[in-house]
């Protein structure tokens, strides 16, 4: 029989809160980690706003050693490790402190690219003939599955260690890959989380492509508009979001705390075909995905209580909607509350989804719905879909008992989650 | 002792990567970086890097190959400082 699977840590490093507990009141709070961005500005960027986790040296020192920091510049490597061993503390598990690795605890962390900081260093020392003064630590800062190694190696893990990268439904896809894992039996604990770069090296190329707002550079907190009437393209953000997902006999016979149960999800591709493309999603495939998690989690549609969306400020807001609607077959005032993070975070591209799924978790667990923010006057378009109170705009004191979570990435990619507050009776 | 400067200096630089740090209090002429100070592996090109800096020399790879004891990377800096 399949294991039945629940998610016993978390840790966050996001734009809006670093740590769980800064993080859960920003959530509360509807507070923006949008800020001006000087570099950005000064590269002569149309968008000069960023999200990015505020991180002094003191609170980095402690999750690295002296050798480890010499000639570091991975921003990814940083976020994603201080998430993931946050959340395995958060979950009460030993760090392997002896020779054998933990061969039951595997890994599946995410990322989009690691280390453009370092790799651009390595790139002008290359060109200036000096490739032999890179040193040692280029490769594993810039190989894509870095954070998965620095990781895996603090951790003392033994099971499969592996890095996703799909676009930008890289981290609801590691929770569904780390929640196969452990259904198969094949794992009983898998970290799971996903991690993204800061800075123009990243962001450049979304500013060419003019997905990003411009006119919010003098208002930062306003600039991430997801669902509103004036939203004008998404802002660019990063940091990193880690959930430690694990068999619930496990959990139980270690006497852990759970946050919430994996039902299911589904992942998918719209093959670029209908009116998917490179960066558009096809929307028969996006409704595709969501009915076909739900009917993998067993649950129907009039049970979800909660959808936390992609929803990143673009036009494509109200196309998601439709498509929410259709899939649920739900409307108007029958429709579930939905919300999304990146009013308050911009779009964390590779790390978004895990940190979302961090956001829905807490939501579930804690028993409230964070607001949707500079959303005041919704989209006309998404309004004929749904009633304006499924589109909070204020934190709601309100327990739900199912939430799904959908990612959407270029390459027409889509995941989907659905997870459901957990309770003892439920063992 | 004729190499004690020496040796304090490669110390100095070492230290950043020895992970036996008693072996690393103890230093002397028989040291080996990899067995006795447990310095990774990959790291043996950083120390390298950082004795060229220090000392204003460039190893070439036939004598970085040779540098994995004080009394070996003692005997490369002298000859490169002699070729100055």
């Amino acid at each position: 029989m399949d294991n039945r699977v629940v998610i016993t840590g978390l840790g966050v490093v996001a734009p809006n809160g670093v740590g769980l507990e800064a993080f859960e009141s920003a959530l509360r709070a509807g507070r923006s980690g949008i800020r001006f961005d000087r570099e950005l500005e000064e590269l002569k960027f149309s968008c000069q706003i960023s999200g990015k986790p505020q991180l002094g040296e003191a609170d980095i020192a402690p999750y690295f050693s002296p050798l480890e920091l010499r000639n570091f510049n991975s921003k990814g490597i940083m976020y994603g490790v201080i998430a993931g061993m946050d959340s395995w503390k958060d979950a009460g598990l030993p760090l392997s402190d002896n020779e054998e690795p933990f061969w039951d605890y595997g890994l599946v962390f995410g990322s989009g690219t690691s280390g453009i900081d370092r790799f651009r260093e390595a790139i002008y020392d290359i060109d200036a003939l000096n490739v032999r003064r890179l040193g040692s630590t280029v490769v594993l800062q810039t190989m894509n599955s870095g954070v998965s190694a620095y990781l895996s190696g603090k951790l003392g893990l033994g099971n499969q260690v592996i890095t996703n990268s799909s676009a930008c439904s890289t981290g609801t896809e590691s929770l569904l890959m780390a929640y196969e894992r452990i259904r198969s039996g094949k794992a009983s604990v898998v970290l799971s989380g996903a991690t993204s770069d800061s800075g123009p090296y990243i962001w450049g190329g979304f500013d060419a492509m003019k997905v990003c707002t411009y006119k919010y550079n003098q208002e930062p907190e306003q600039g991430s508009r997801p669902m509103s009437s004036n939203a004008s393209g998404f802002v660019p953000g990063s940091g990193a979001g880690a959930l430690v997902v694990e068999s619930l006999d496990h959990a139980r016979a270690r006497g852990a705390r759970i946050y919430a149960e994996v039902l299911g999800g589904h992942v998918n591709s719209g093959g670029q075909r209908g009116k998917g493309s490179m960066t558009a999603p096809n929307s028969i495939a996006v409704q595709r995905c969501i009915r076909e998690a739900l009917l993998h989690a067993g649950v129907t549609a009039n049970e979800v209580d909660l959808i936390n969306g992609h929803l990143t400020a673009t036009a494509m807001d109200a196309t998601e909607i439709q498509n929410w609607v259709e899939a649920l077959d739900r409307s108007g005032t029958d429709f579930p509350y939905i919300n999304t993070l990146k009013g308050m975070t911009g779009h964390c591209l590779t790390a978004a989804g895990s940190i979302e799924c961090v956001a829905s978790v807490l939501q579930l667990h804690n028993n409230f719905i964070f607001p949707n923010i500079n959303c005041e006057v919704q989209h006309p378009e998404i309004l004929k879909l749904v009633d304006s109170e499924k589109i909070p705009r204020e934190t709601l004191n309100r327990q739900s008992r199912i939430l799904i979570k959908a990612s959407f990435g270029f390459g027409d990619i889509n995941a989907c989650i659905v997870l459901k507050k957990y309770s003892e009776s439920d063992a | 002792m004729p190499n004690e400067n020496l040796i304090n200096r490669l110390k100095a630089i070492v230290s950043t990567y020895a992970q036996n740090k008693e072996a690393l209090n103890s230093i002397n002429e028989e040291t080996d970086f990899i067995n006795d100070l447990k310095i990774n592996s990959a790291n043996l090109v950083d120390v390298i890097l950082d004795v060229e800096e220090e000392f204003d020399i460039v190893i070439d790879n036939d004598a970085m190959e040779k540098m994995l004891t004080v009394k070996a990377s003692i005997a490369v800096i002298e000859a490169k400082l002699s070729e100055k």
